[in-house]
């Protein structure tokens, strides 16, 4: 076999269609897709060689359903026997009854009373098909309606960066503002509060990290802005 | 389906403790609001007016039309707005729909019931030859209120705008002569009052003007006069609810008006 070859640099950017390596002998991350000798990216983003695993940050872009993500979505159709969940990409997920309540819910009998039309729901991805038919679950730790509180939206892949390492940018919001804040994969955050200004200084706070990701010492950044906005002092995590 | 979303559910409760989702009062408008005049040079006027992230230009042409028959010596006047796609991913091509033929119809009453412009000097030929005001709207980037912001944009645009030369009966487009639209001194001005749960506000974003109840658009002019009213939504309005809105779309018109005339 021959030895594979490196085309783009190292944390380079790299437009969909652009062939970053050649050659049989890498490991495909996410982004990245095999078309004959050649790895193409398919995506906008950061491309990383580790070694022979080539993946592909992605930059910008919509969500993509996959199996395992938390994610927050909204009802947008009853069905017979289940709810069709809008997850803020391409692809409606299906939540069954059976995978949604414990109790027996007889066969076309009003599903509107555990979950109604244009619901908040946090929810867990338990199978993606092939053909992105999307499964989800509300069975499990943390998994319910939202009641009350506020949804901003954004972009699905700066989440990582909001949530920080080991959840380390979101408990400093969190603590700070004492608000209660979900973070779902897909970009949808669920923000509620008692204190209208706390709640605001937490959207404030995501907007400006959802803008600045890219920014060396955010978290040190986003820090000295909490603690200017609340007038509280705040423990800084070691990460 | 439940009466009432969450989100609204949200949005009444911030509003009891006095707080828009953004942080503002009830009766806010957003920074910046901003007027910008001749943004466009084909245009015998035009202006561009910004609220918060809302923008919109307005130009005026003019062009020498037949009067019509009922109204023979007074000018045309014809506002018309455009909603692409490029202002609200909600805006779709093609032929206008209600929400254009609305925003179009308030600022055209806004305008054309204050008698902000003496269509009577317009005429130049008694059923034969006038000129023709023609306003077009057109939102940049729709982040609610594109009433307000459009009804300022058609007022400034006006203001800014100057009759082209005329030769031998033609208009000539490219020289532009000194000689100022017949605009009379009302000012009217444009605000709509949008009410949520028992709560009025000025101003909404796009979230807001989503689960609105009513809204009522109050055009007044400079001595405090009602001139034009269009009422909107699906809830319906007391005769007391009318009055509070009437007295704060006056209210603020006169703070709007401060902003175009120094």
């Amino acid at each position: 076999m021959s030895r594979g070859k490196q085309l783009v640099k190292d944390k380079s950017i790299v437009v969909p269609g652009e062939v970053v390596a050649e050659g049989k002998d890498f490991i495909l991350g996410p982004g990245v897709r095999r078309e004959g000798n050649q790895i193409v990216a398919s995506r906008v983003g950061l491309i990383h060689f580790e070694g022979k695993l080539i993946k592909l940050i992605a930059l910008s872009g919509r969500y993509i359903p996959r199996r395992d993500d938390v994610i927050i979505g909204r009802i947008k159709e009853i069905l017979i026997n289940g709810w069709l969940v809008d997850t803020e990409s391409a692809y409606p997920a299906m939540l069954n009854v059976r995978d949604a309540v414990t109790e027996y819910v007889a066969k076309g009998s009003d599903l509107t009373r555990f979950f109604d039309f244009n619901d908040y729901i946090v929810c867990k991805i338990i199978n993606v098909t092939p053909q992105m038919l999307v499964d989800v679950t509300t069975k499990g730790p943390g998994l319910k309606k939202l009641i009350g509180g506020r949804i901003i939206k954004v972009n699905p892949n700066k989440v990582p960066r909001i949530i920080g390492k080991k959840g380390s940018m979101l408990n400093m919001i969190k603590q700070a503002t004492g608000c209660n804040i979900i973070v779902g994969q897909n970009g949808v955050i669920w923000i509620k509060s008692t204190d209208p200004k706390m709640e605001l200084i937490a959207v404030n706070t995501i907007k400006t990290i959802e803008e600045e990701s890219h920014v060396p010492g955010l978290t040190e950044k986003i820090h000295a802005y909490l603690e200017k906005e609340t007038g509280k002092k705040i423990k800084l995590q070691k990460e | 389906m439940s009466l009432e979303s969450e989100a609204k559910k949200h949005v009444i409760e911030l509003l009891e403790k006095g707080v828009r989702l953004d942080g503002r009062k009830l009766l806010e408008y957003r920074k910046p609001l901003k007027v910008n005049y001749g943004v466009s040079v084909n245009a015998e006027g035009s202006a561009s007016v910004q609220i918060g992230e809302t923008l919109v230009f307005a130009g005026v042409k003019l062009a020498i039309e037949q009067p019509y028959p009922d109204t023979p010596d007074e000018g045309l006047l014809m506002v018309g707005a455009e909603l692409l796609p490029l202002a609200n991913p909600r805006f779709e091509m093609g032929p206008p729909g209600i929400e254009a033929i609305e925003l179009a119809r308030i600022v055209d009453r806004g305008i054309r019931e204050s008698g902000f412009i003496d269509l009577k000097k317009l005429c130049i030929e008694p059923g034969e030859k006038a000129w023709a005001v023609l306003i077009d709207i057109c939102p940049i980037n729709d982040a609610g209120n594109l009433f307000d912001a459009s009804a300022l944009a058609a007022f400034a645009a006006l203001k800014n705008a100057v009759f082209p030369a005329v030769v031998d009966g033609k208009v000539d487009y490219g020289t532009k002569t000194n000689k100022k639209l017949p605009l009379v001194d009302v000012n009217p001005m444009s605000v709509t009052v949008f009410k949520i749960g028992d709560h009025f506000i000025l101003d909404p974003t796009t979230e807001e003007q989503e689960l609105y109840d009513a809204r009522l658009t109050v055009g007044s002019m400079s001595d405090g006069r009602l001139c034009a009213l269009q009422k909107g939504g699906d809830v319906p309005l007391s005769a007391d609810d009318v009055q509070k809105m009437v007295k704060i779309g006056i209210q603020y018109g006169k703070e709007l008006r401060k902003l175009v005339i120094k």
